[in-house]
């Protein structure tokens, strides 16, 4: 029996039988190797123009091949980016994909419909601009500029973020801090005073230990993670996974630690237990760098293993061996901080967990552990001084979520809605290349500010959920049609990286510099834009570091001196931005604020009868939602499977394949049906979820309705006291074997 | 000269990489593929294994396919690389049925096709375009005759396997497991 070979996936179980074929003479090569046709040019015809990826927030620099046609034939990674080392991702490979997708918006909108009715007329870009200055006019005078509020995400951000302070807001907000890492930054910013950002430093590839916790590398491709945790496997390294699910890492480590979901802090707790106990630690380096180990040791000293084993379900022999295999590899370990990191509330407590055993196993700062990473900081360009506004994103966030270094998304929801009583409230929103009504949890919420909003614009590449609902609609230009500003992440030494133009951009779709300053000028803001395009900007940036614009274009990549050491050098003397000037392991900046000072173990809900908790994850296809219908990445993965252990499916009588719907606990119902997938690689307690899927934009031809959308799912959330951040893994799901939507309708 | 490729599969995530780069590579349509991933789970909870595949043509040395194309158009080149000459293929679907690997499909265009170890690059000194952005560094590619190349200690060193042995079909990727 065949598979048809459109499935490019194919997951089987064991045992593959192949047609047996008849003995036969072996076939003499032919010897036209050279002469074969070959209708695909090589490489040294095509011309090579530099960008870097948008795909993700990785932003691998990469090359992109254009042919005689001035056609883009290819995406290849650069050969110097440290963040791809010269390989894309699938999706960076495939992001030929966003450019070509038929769907995309090229033209700008306005609404006619009611929100959410996805009704536009086509308009020009002066009346689009026209009827938006008319809004937030209107706004600023009854309500003040700062009730305007910018949602942003990737590098559309930065021109946005500029449009607002020269505006005079500061309500801002993206949904990759409170919705994604900001307990990990804000748990290490407590430790070792500085938080990770992103690439997060790790040196994988130089460790001997790699722990990961609920962290999947791999589904998740950060390319430069995937790319060291290979070299680490090459390397030997020990590999331990701490996942209630049978994840990709999971299976290439020599320890799985299959945890009861939501316990993942007790064990964290136990580990230290053991390393302090048997005094595993790196007695010299908490000796010399550290404050606060004795509270930390009176603090832990109950947590031992055998507690932890009634939390979590991972046997104290376990626990044990996996501790000395960390400690026996330390420095060189590194206990992942992980990225997405808002899973119950308690997660600032959690990662601050991750954080102390980092430093009592001295890896921070250490070959194989922590490194430094260095940035090359570019001079801004000159503009007057900005208004300062009579309130920002502060004001209504640090008085409750007193650690949060940045805005939170949910928080200036919670002041958009009609019920909010305060007197900062928010009336208008432009959301610039996020989805917030599936990136943010509890999308009704969502809807229900944004009925209460005055003006919503959405500048977007393609028409996703949030466009829907936009009062206008501003077509972006995509990442290969468009300059940004110059990357210039952190790394093992500092790099550069320029995005340039390689097509024009596809109908009337614009870059989001030029939104920006169109918009700006509009505004009568011309003082804050003295240049008449970025490219002004780059090469006045450019070449305060000895480059040019004109050189990048030929290069794409600039390396800079690395002014700062890597590492700790061995027994320097070494200050850290913390209040002791010591790494916190018990925090002064968290007690100062009211918040424990040593991690605290919170006892989570588990499933109720008959439900099933909700775990969601990536898949190492697609980013989100934003690549599901792009033309390449969707024939990888078009829907997402609701991962069932063989025994419940059993008890339910579900069958591999089978299409089901979702509730929730909160009586929420999954939008679409979706595809049942029987595998032992889930634990009985939980299901798991691919995120992304499921959309209900029904101009996303490829994507619509393909599905269930783990979003829909998540409507308990469980807010991170420290930060606002906020925990979405304490949901439960039951399913519905009939259609519910076709039950109502029939009523 | 041999041509053929050795896959980790303790290093591959499955990530389709491989799939989009030939794509893209090789001008394929959407929706068509000259390889793809295949994962075998085996075992109960806890207690599981996961192999995951880069999987396409074998190169094999007993060809099926070549075999059982009356017109020539499949055939095998220097390297032992086999290939699918458009302009003769008939598509009949004799080798699309004889492959053990499922590794041949039908072009829109009314021919079948099938992975070439992108020989146009190979013959400029270049890796196959899956082999040269695999983020995992999980395949190598290379001469096996040559026992110094690479791909040839790589097979030495470690334990491998091919697929559908039985098939009698000796084919020329082999698997580090």
């Amino acid at each position: 029996m065949k598979t048809t070979r459109r499935d490019f996936i194919k997951i089987t179980s064991m045992g593959a039988g192949g047609l047996a074929a008849g003995a036969s003479p072996f076939v003499n090569w032919s010897i036209d190797f050279l002469n074969e046709d070959q209708i695909v040019p090589d490489d040294s015809k095509l011309k090579r123009v530099p960008t870097y990826c948008e795909v993700c927030f990785w932003k691998c620099a990469a090359w992109a091949y254009v042919n005689d046609e001035g056609k883009i034939v290819k995406l290849i990674g650069h050969e110097n980016d440290q963040n791809s080392n010269g390989r894309l991702c699938p999706r960076g490979t495939g992001g030929l994909g966003m450019l070509e997708d038929e769907n995309r918006l090229t033209k700008p909108l306005i609404r006619e419909g009611e929100p959410g009715s996805q009704r536009f007329r086509e308009a020009s870009w002066d009346e689009a601009f026209d009827f938006i200055v008319k809004k937030m006019n209107k706004i600023e005078e009854k309500y003040g500029k700062e009730s305007m509020a910018l949602f942003f995400h990737g590098t559309t951000g930065p021109h946005f973020e500029y449009l607002w302070e020269a505006y005079g807001s500061d309500t801002m907000a993206e949904p990759a801090i409170a919705q994604c890492l900001v307990p990990r930054e804000v748990g290490f910013k407590a430790t070792f005073g500085k938080g990770l950002s992103s690439p997060e430093p790790t040196d994988i590839r130089n460790t001997r230990c790699l722990v990961l916790i609920g962290n999947h590398i791999g589904e998740n491709m950060h390319n430069g993670h995937v790319q060291e945790m290979s070299q680490a496997i090459d390397n030997g390294a020990t590999i331990i996974t701490v996942d209630p699910r049978f994840s990709t890492a999971a299976s290439k480590s020599k320890y799985w630690l299959p945890i009861r979901p939501s316990t993942d802090l007790a064990l964290l707790l136990a580990w230290m237990h053991v390393i302090i106990k048997e005094e595993l630690y790196d007695k010299e380096y908490v000796e010399k760098y550290t404050y606060g180990f004795d509270l930390l040791k009176n603090h832990v000293k109950s947590f031992t293993p055998e507690w932890a084993y009634t939390k979590t379900d991972i046997e104290p022999e376990i626990i044990r061996r996996t501790a000395r295999e960390m400690a026996g590899a330390a420095p060189a370990v590194i206990i992942h901080p992980g990225r997405h990191t808002v899973w119950y509330g308690d997660d600032t407590q959690r990662t601050r967990a991750i954080a102390i055993l980092n430093a009592l196993l001295g890896s921070y700062g250490r070959k194989g552990g922590f490194y430094f990473p260095e940035k090359k900081r570019l001079a801004k360009y000159p503009h007057p001084e900005f208004e300062e506004p009579k309130w920002t994103w502060k004001t209504i966030t640090k008085d409750k979520y007193k650690l949060t270094p940045l805005g939170a998304t949910n928080v200036l929801i919670d002041h958009s809605l009609p019920e909010n009583k305060s007197e900062y409230k928010i009336k208008g929103w432009f959301v610039a290349a996020t989805n917030i009504l599936v990136s943010i949890p509890d999308a009704e919420k969502t809807k229900r500010a944004i009925q209460n909003l005055d003006l919503l614009v959405a500048i977007d590449t393609m028409p996703a959920e949030i466009t829907g609902y936009a009062d206008v609609v501003l077509p972006e230009a995509v990442y290969l049609e468009r300059y940004d500003f110059i990357r210039a992440a952190q790394h093992r030494k500092p790099h550069i990286a320029l995005r340039m133009p390689v097509v024009e951009p596809k109908g009337d779709s614009k870059p989001g510099w030029w939104i920006a300053r169109e918009l700006g000028i509009r505004l009568g803001l011309e003082k804050y834009y003295p240049w008449k395009n970025i490219e002004e900007v780059l090469d006045w940036q450019l070449k305060k570091e000895g480059t040019s614009l004109a050189e990048m274009k030929k290069t794409g990549i600039k390396y800079f001196d690395k002014e700062d050491y890597l590492f700790i050098p061995d027994g320097a003397d070494w200050e850290f931005n913390t209040p002791s000037g010591k790494i916190e392991l018990f925090s002064n900046l968290l007690a100062a604020d009211g918040y424990p000072g040593l991690p605290k173990f919170t006892e989570h809900k588990q499933n109720p009868q008959g439900f099933y908790r909700l775990i969601y994850g990536r898949v190492p296809m697609h980013t989100f939602g934003r690549t599901v219908n792009n033309p390449y990445l969707n024939t990888l993965r078009s829907q997402n499977h609701v991962w069932i252990n063989p025994k419940v499916a059993k008890d339910w009588g579900i069958e591999n394949g089978q299409k089901i719907w979702l509730e929730n606990q909160d009586g929420v119902i999954s939008t679409f049906a979706v595809e049942v997938r029987v595998t032992e690689r889930i634990n009985s307690n939980a299901v798991y979820l691919p995120h992304g899927f499921g959309s209900t934009g029904k101009k996303l031809s490829r994507a619509y309705g393909r599905g269930a959308s783990d979003s829909e799912m998540i409507t308990n959330v469980k807010i991170d006291p420290e930060t606002g951040a906020t925990g979405m893994r304490e949901n439960f799901v039951t399913f519905l074997l009939e259609n519910p939507h076709k039950e109502k309708q029939e009523v | 000269m041999r041509y053929g490729m050795a896959i980790d599969t303790k290093k591959c995530v499955g990530c389709s990489d491989c799939v989009v780069a030939c794509q893209t590579e090789n001008n394929i349509p959407h929706g068509y593929a000259r390889d793809w991933i295949s994962e075998t789970v085996s075992g109960t909870y806890p207690e599981l294994t996961l192999e995951i595949r880069s999987e396409r043509c074998n190169h094999c040395d007993n060809t099926p396919c070549v075999r059982t194309c009356p017109t020539g158009a499949s055939h095998v080149i220097e390297g032992g690389i086999v290939k699918v000459t458009h302009e003769e293929c008939i598509g009949c679907g004799a080798c699309v049925e004889s492959c053990p690997y499922d590794a041949r499909y039908f072009h829109p265009d009314g021919y079948v096709d099938k992975c070439t170890f992108c020989d146009h690059r190979v013959k400029n000194g270049q890796d196959p375009a899956c082999v040269s952005v695999c983020p995992t560094y999980c395949m190598y590619f290379g001469d096996l005759d040559d026992p110094n190349s690479e791909v040839s200690k790589k097979i030495a060193t470690r334990k491998t396997k091919v697929l559908a042995p039985e098939a009698g079909t000796k084919p020329q990727i082999f698997y580090l497991i």
